[in-house]
């Protein structure tokens, strides 16, 4: 196999994945409606109840619906990771991940492109969602909307990534559905998504400690500050370890000599 | 000169925990060979399947594809091994022809050779006609045609089904059965067919018996009937259950 025959499957990869989306056009909406909801919503309810003082990277004060912008673009991030590792337990369920698992490509090939074809998905829908946002005056510097695209993909990745750890873990679709309240919502509650960690710190030490190690609070904050142009270069770091750490797990679940699936044959 | 198996089975065992599925099973099939793998339910047909596609690691045995031992060489394996599962996997929102260049994708075929070969083959299935419908408008026949179809597009030299005629009426069973005989006598594919319904051992066929993990008797069906003094399968086969549940 070589260069171009990776490259083709990635392609078939990212094509099965867009036609899917294409045929799943609620998921579409209703990936868009939940930040959208929160910001119409929650955002202006909290409006005078938050205030957010002048912190990195805002100049200025900023209206509560400007804070939470990028947590809610995360939101979509990590939504769209797990759903597509919700696909990923409803392939196995149905036989179509046997398709994949047996190409004559490597597996970690296989669930790398897996992963990257769901970002490329996540990504259109956060620069969807930040359209929308400029009715509510969500309005970042033109080449933070450049800037943001690397932060998206690799924030994208980590998710994903964990995502696909949890599938390879999980047998079927109800055990899912109680990860994703055991994970979405401490995720994204224990994070800087809905208020400024200093906020957090005076409340609790102890939760702040958590917050600080949450991948996710790291991947709002790359993503709060490349939408103003900045780096935030510890939370690149920690991303791209996650990154790392989950996918080289995952690959470890999925290979049928060492990990879940063979025990869970077993079982 | 001998002539390397397409498909070669020794000493194959497997576990699930305590419970052992797969007990010193050894066979081979040659270029051009349909054998049929006769087992009921819970005999170790799929779990057979499963270890000679790499879903479930191999730990006793071995398994050689054109010589190859698939845990030395499983990517080159994969490539010469077409295979239809017992379970469907087609992506039923999807068309059939967008389900076809997926498999091709994924055996990273350029999209024209995925375009000529996808032609052959769907018409080789007689659904030339249906090429642009979504799987789900399919029926359960139309279906496993074009899983068979899908199989064969990367070319393979050995073809694996698995319960592939399960649930589907008589006619389909029969061009199933037709296709894949044909395959083997004019293009020398080697096919494994795995079943539990007697009737489709067929005459002229190779048949592997396994009952609960072991292999109780290989050969061609005629030279069975004949040594067992048997009028059909269905004896042998009941013969053959019998003397193991007595031993």
């Amino acid at each position: 196999m070589r260069p171009i025959h990776y490259l083709r499957c990635f392609f078939g990869i990212a094509m099965r994945e867009w036609l899917r989306f294409l045929n799943q056009r609620g998921r579409f909406f209703s990936a868009l409606v939940r930040p959208l909801v929160w910001l119409a919503i929650f955002a202006t309810g909290f409006h005078f109840v938050l205030g957010v003082s002048i912190i990195p990277p805002y100049e200025t004060y900023v209206p509560y619906s400007v804070y939470i912008a990028p947590g809610l673009i995360a939101m979509i991030l990590m939504f769209n990771g797990m759903l597509s590792s919700l696909s990923m337990v409803y392939d196995r369920e149905m036989g179509s991940m046997r398709i994949l698992m047996v190409s004559p490509l490597p597996r970690w090939f296989l669930l790398t492109a897996k992963l990257l074809a769901g970002v490329i998905v996540s990504v259109l829908q956060a620069y969807a969602f930040l359209a929308i946002a400029l009715i509510w005056e969500i309005e970042p510097p033109w080449f933070g909307y450049l800037a943001v695209l690397p932060a998206l993909i690799l924030s994208g990745l980590m998710l994903g990534a964990l995502g696909l750890l949890l599938s390879s873990a999980i047998r079927q679709l109800e055990n899912f559905a109680s990860v994703m309240n055991f994970v979405i919502f401490p995720m994204f509650f224990a994070s800087s998504a809905l208020y400024p960690l200093w906020h957090v710190k005076e409340a609790s030490l102890l939760l702040y400690d958590i917050c600080e190690i949450n991948p996710f609070t790291h991947a709002v904050e790359l993503i709060r500050f490349a939408l103003y142009g900045q780096l935030e270069p510890v939370s690149a770091v920690v991303l791209v370890a996650a990154t790392a750490i989950f996918l080289t797990l995952a690959v470890y679940g999925y290979d049928p000599a060492k990990g879940l699936m063979a025990r869970r044959a077993a079982e | 000169m001998s002539i390397t198996p397409a498909l070669a089975i020794d000493a194959l065992g497997h576990r699930f925990g305590p419970r052992r599925v797969l007990k010193d099973v050894s066979f081979s099939i040659a270029p051009g060979d349909f054998t049929v793998l006769l087992g009921l339910n819970g005999a170790g047909k799929t779990t057979l399947f499963s270890l000679a596609t790499r879903l479930y690691a191999q730990s006793e045995g071995t398994i050689r594809i054109f010589g190859m031992d698939i845990r030395e060489r499983m990517l080159e394996c994969l490539r010469q091994m077409g295979i239809v599962f017992q379970l469907p996997t087609l992506d039923l929102d999807l068309t059939v022809e967008q389900n076809l260049y997926y498999h091709c994708a994924l055996h990273g075929l350029s999209r024209r050779d995925a375009t000529r070969r996808i032609a052959a083959e769907i018409e080789r299935v007689g659904l030339v006609e249906q090429r642009r419908d979504k799987t789900r408008q399919l029926s359960g026949g139309q279906r496993r045609r074009i899983e068979i179809a899908r199989a064969l597009l990367h070319q393979p030299r050995l073809l694996l089904l698995d319960e592939p005629t399960v649930g589907l009426d008589i006619a389909s069973r029969q061009f199933m059965l037709d296709h894949v005989r044909r395959l083997c006598r004019d293009e020398g594919l080697a096919a494994l067919w795995a079943t539990h319904l007697i009737d489709e051992v067929g005459e002229g066929a190779r048949v592997v018996v396994l009952h609960k993990g072991e292999v109780l008797a290989d050969g061609a069906a005629a030279q069975l009937l004949g040594q067992m003094r048997a009028s059909s399968m269905r004896a042998v086969f009941e013969t053959l259950v019998q003397e193991r549940e007595a031993a």
